[in-house]
This record gives structure tokens, C-alpha cells and sequence, in this order.
């Protein structure tokens, strides 16, 4: 039996996670907030230490010292661009962690415990996918496999007919618990994982993340019902509970409905898009051409995207908006939410770059300002203001609320080349008349740009 | 039963307050929320350590290091990587701040 002491000690470490998340929730106490979640965290393991006097101490150690050792140089050498991807890696091994200690404590099971016996079943199922799909969005992210939605015609099929497999087997391990079938269901699992992910598009997978960080949170807290330990229980509920709205949130700030992100590619007629550049006529200038549109702007609106930080041009991108300031021209950087790869990955990368906070604006409140704006700059983004999103209803974006960059005079975009954005379709925008494009990479651009604005 | 139906109320009771603490968070902290989130269910640490130690067959013990290591992977570097996140929006705040003295 658990002493009362450290029942006493969990609960104040749950406070510490729910505090934590609350603190998160604002950019002043978000920092303290994290602290005070690894604090609460810190306390959890030591009381577990103490008070269960686990066998096998040092084997234990070890691993805990190669886990930090891997979590720490890993968030430390991680740009700040690859974020997502890293993420979603974090939430895919602790997804893998609970289906492991759920097989572990099959074992142990009573055949006549039948609700621990339905929540291992469901710590192993869902803990496998969101462990293999994590693996997948990896992948994507990472961009070690196509970005595009992947469908083959059994899909559907094999994905229904696995997910009953999985419920069978399920069945099977409620009314007898034996370590093969727990086994078996954990392979199913992982296949699930990788179906439900691969049809997703690359847009639409940072709502995945959020999602299976859900799941794995749900994972955690039936984990915590089978060990009879109420601080997994409850941070795991937290979690999940946190991690359902987040991911609606999200889907809400994309103009899609979780179903649809999921299932969209699946149902057919949604994964539109050539996915190759294509060869009509577009107007594309020099630096010095583009240099003197923006110098003698009155108004001009950034559009920072993924591909500015792909490039690490976040530092002389404000350096050419201080010159411009410097020339009394009004700049603002318009943050669509989805800009980057995450919701509010941009204002990350760009705080990185210390542009002050006060410059970036969100969608909602620059979008009225474009049609008094002269020039609007697009630096390495593409489908935020692709206008598809309001004018094609085939088109995979259709409905994402985007930046009305078309509604400015002149629109600039520097891109490397004419292949599509991360959703993988024609941004129509860019063979406008009014467009200019300078091809390049964003940081030679931008640093031609610089040099040709100061010699106006 | 009686067990069983404490936990379930603490479960409910816990999804309404994880539901309650981040009804109102701006679009430009969801990334590190969603990051700050991931790291506390890395408190399934707690569980594989528990597992692990009562652990009797070698087989066993193996995949319950395995499980310890990705979970402490889970909560050390999701924690490591939200303060990381956060530490870049400290220059703003801290500017504000100054401006509203």
C-alpha cells in the first residue's frame, strides 16, 4: 500500500501540473508555469523512489540518466524551426512508455479485474498509435517522406477492419488477460497509428500532433487506473482533457473540422494539386526593382512564412524592416496563426529574432489594413494567402481563413522556385500582374534587398 | 467498487478542470502549450518505475528500462524544449513590462 505521505505528495504534484497549465495559458506566467510543471514532476519521481522501494535500483538509474541525457541534448540542439517535428517525437516515445507499462502489468491482472482489464486494453491500443502515428508525423515534418497526403484504395477497409480487429482482440484480453494477445493488440496499434496519419496532409498535421498528444494523455491517465495511482490519473486527464480543446482550437484557426483533417483525404476529391511547378508566365525583378517599390512605400505589410525560418533569415529580415522604418515607412508583420508549421510557431521564431512584440499583428487585426497597404512583402509563405482558400471549394485549403494580400497595390513574394506551399497546390496569386517574385533563397534575397535599399 | 468509483470521480472531475484551465489561451501560446502538455504526461515515468521495480522475469525488467528511458525522454525534454519556446517571448514581455512603468 501506498503510504498516506506520499499520497499527499502526488496530490500536491497534480496541483503543480494543473497550476502549470493554467500559467501556460499566458504569455507573462507561461514560463513559471513550465517550471513549476517539471517542479511538480521532479516530486512525483522522487516520492516514487521512496515510497514503492522499487527492486532492480540501479538498472533504473541508468536509465533514467540515458532518457535525460537523450531529452536534454535533444531539445538543446533542436532549431527552432524543427520544433513540430521534435514534439511530436516527445509525445510519440511517452505514447510508447504507457503502452509498455500496461503490457508489462498484464501479468499481473486478476482475470476477474474487468475494468483494469478494459483500461490496459485501451492504454495498449491507444498508446501503440499514437506512438507509430507520432513516428509518421515525424516523418512527414522531417520531410523523410512526402509531405502529401498518402491514400491507397484499401485503405478505409483495412483501417475499419483493423480498428475491430483491435476491439476483438480487446475483447479477448477483458475476459482473459495473457501477454501474447496484449502483444498482438499492440501491433495492431501500431498499424492503426500509421493509417490514421498517413492520409493527413502536411498542413494539417500539426492539429495531428496536438491530437495524438491527446490520446496520449488519455493513454497515461487509464494507465494510472490499472497501477491504481491517482497522479496518473490525473495528470493524464489533464492532458487529455486540455489537449481535445487545444486541438479544436486549432482546427477552428484553420477553418476545419478535425473529421475532415483526419478523414478529408480519405473521402476522396480533397488532395487536389499537381504537387509540381508549373510553366505559365509570371513577372519575377531584380533587388533593386523590388527595393525601390518597397523604399518609396508609404504602407508595407510583411507576410513572414515557414520558408523564412527554413532559411534563417528572421535577424535580416529586421534589419531591412528597421531601414525601411528609418526611411518613414510604416511596417507591420501580419501573423497568420497557422504561419510556420505549428499555431504560434512564427511568433516564436520571430521573438527569436527579437522583432519587437508590438509589430506583429494577428489576422483578425491586420486583415482590414491590406487594402490601404502599397506593398506587401511575402517572404517564404505561400498558402496563408493563397486565395483558393476562398474561391475554390475543390482545393484542400478551402475555408482556412488566409491574409488578404491580394487586396493590397503590389505584392511581392520572395520564393526559391514556383514549386506549391506545404499543401500542395497553385497559389493563383502569384501569376497576378500586380505580383513581383524574387526568386532566391530568403537570406540572399533579403540581404540584396538591404544593400540596394541603402543605396537608393 | 467503492475504489473504482473514487477513481472514476476523480476522473471527470479532472477532464472538467483540464478543460477549464485553457479555455482562454491566444493562438500565439498554443504551440508551447501543446509542448508544456506533452511533458507533464511524461509523468508515466511514474508508472514504469513502479512496473519495473516489481518487476520478476529478466524479459520483463528489459522492457520496463525501455519504457523508462522513452518516458523520461517524454517529460526531461518536453519540459527542456516548452522553457526553451518560452524563453523567447521573455524579450518582449520583459519590454512591456518596461513600458508600463
Amino acid at each position: 500500500m501506498i503510504p498516506t505521505w506520499a499520497q499527499i505528495g502526488y496530490l500536491i504534484a497534480a496541483v503543480c501540473f494543473i497550476v502549470a497549465l493554467k500559467a501556460l495559458s499566458s504569455p507573462k506566467s507561461a514560463r513559471t508555469g513550465n517550471l513549476l510543471g517539471a517542479a511538480g514532476a521532479v516530486l512525483a519521481v522522487i516520492i516514487t523512489f521512496v515510497a514503492y522501494k522499487p527492486d532492480h535500483l540501479a538498472p533504473i538509474l541508468i536509465a533514467l540518466a540515458i532518457g535525460t541525457v537523450g531529452g536534454v541534448v535533444g531539445s538543446r540542439r533542436v532549431q527552432m524551426t524543427q520544433m513540430p517535428q521534435l514534439v511530436a517525437l516527445f509525445n510519440g516515445v511517452g505514447g510508447g512508455a504507457a503502452a509498455l507499462v500496461a503490457l508489462m502489468e498484464l501479468g499481473e491482472l486478476s482475470t476477474d479485474a474487468v475494468v483494469p482489464a478494459i483500461a490496459s486494453a485501451f492504454t495498449i491500443l491507444v498508446g501503440a498509435i499514437s506512438f507509430s502515428g507520432s513516428i509518421v508525423t515525424f516523418a512527414k515534418l522531417q520531410e523523410l517522406m512526402t509531405t502529401r497526403p498518402v491514400t491507397f484504395p484499401g485503405l478505409p477497409v483495412l483501417f475499419v477492419a483493423s480498428m475491430l480487429g483491435g476491439l476483438v482482440l480487446a475483447g479477448f484480453l477483458v475476459n482473459e488477460p495473457r501477454v501474447w494477445v496484449g502483444v498482438l493488440l499492440c501491433l495492431v496499434g501500431l498499424a492503426v497509428g500509421v493509417m490514421l496519419v498517413l492520409p493527413v496532409g502536411g498542413a494539417d498535421v500539426p492539429i495531428v500532433i496536438s491530437l495524438l498528444n491527446a490520446f496520449t494523455g488519455l493513454t497515461v491517465a487509464a494507465g494510472g487506473y490499472v497501477l491504481n495511482n491517482t497522479l496518473l490519473l490525473v495528470a493524464g486527464t489533464l492532458v487529455g482533457a486540455a489537449g481535445t480543446l487545444l486541438t479544436k482550437m486549432m482546427a477552428d484557426a484553420m477553418g476545419r473540422s478535425v473529421f475532415n483533417i483526419l478523414f478529408g483525404a480519405v473521402k476522396g476529391g480533397s488532395t487536389l494539386g499537381g504537387g509540381t511547378a508549373s510553366d505559365r508566365p509570371v513577372i519575377s525583378g531584380g533587388a533593386e526593382d523590388v527595393a525601390i517599390l518597397l523604399g518609396y512605400a508609404n504602407k508595407v505589410i510583411i507576410v513572414p512564412g515557414y520558408g523564412l525560418a527554413v532559411a534563417q533569415a528572421q535577424h535580416t529580415l529586421r534589419d531591412l524592416v528597421e531601414e525601411l522604418q528609418s526611411r518613414g515607412v510604416k511596417v507591420d508583420y501580419a501573423i497568420h496563426p497557422v504561419a510556420g508549421r505549428m499555431p504560434g510557431h512564427m511568433n516564436v521564431l520571430l521573438a527569436e529574432a527579437q522583432v519587437p512584440y508590438d509589430q506583429l499583428r494577428e489576422m483578425d487585426e491586420i486583415n482590414g489594413d491590406f487594402k490601404t497597404t502599397d506593398v506587401v512583402l511575402v517572404v517564404g509563405a505561400n498558402d496563408v494567402v493563397n486565395p483558393a482558400a476562398r474561391n475554390t471549394p475543390s482545393a484542400p485549403i478551402y475555408g482556412m481563413p488566409i491574409l488578404n494580400a491580394d487586396e493590397a497595390q503590389r505584392v511581392i513574394f520572395l520564393k526559391r522556385s514556383m514549386r506549391p506551399g506545404f499543401a500542395g497546390i497553385e497559389n493563383e496569386l502569384l501569376y497576378d500582374p500586380r505580383t513581383t517574385l524574387l526568386f532566391g533563397d530568403a537570406r540572399d534575397s533579403l540581404t540584396k534587398l538591404l544593400g540596394a535599399l541603402k543605396t537608393l | 467498487m467503492t475504489e473504482s468509483i473514487a477513481l472514476l470521480t476523480i476522473f471527470v472531475l479532472a477532464a472538467f478542470v483540464g478543460v477549464e484551465v485553457i479555455s482562454k489561451v491566444s493562438s500565439t501560446l498554443h504551440t508551447p502549450l501543446m509542448s508544456g502538455a506533452n511533458a507533464i504526461h511524461g509523468v508515466i515515468l511514474v508508472g514504469a518505475i513502479i512496473v519495473t521495480g516489481q518487476a520478476e522475469s529478466t524479459l520483463v525488467v528489459i522492457v520496463g528500462l525501455l519504457a523508462v528511458v522513452l518516458a523520461t525522454v517524454n517529460m526531461v525534454g518536453g519540459f527542456v524544449v516548452t522553457d526553451r519556446m518560452l524563453e523567447m517571448f521573455k524579450g518582449p514581455a520583459a519590454r512591456k513590462k518596461e513600458l508600463h512603468k
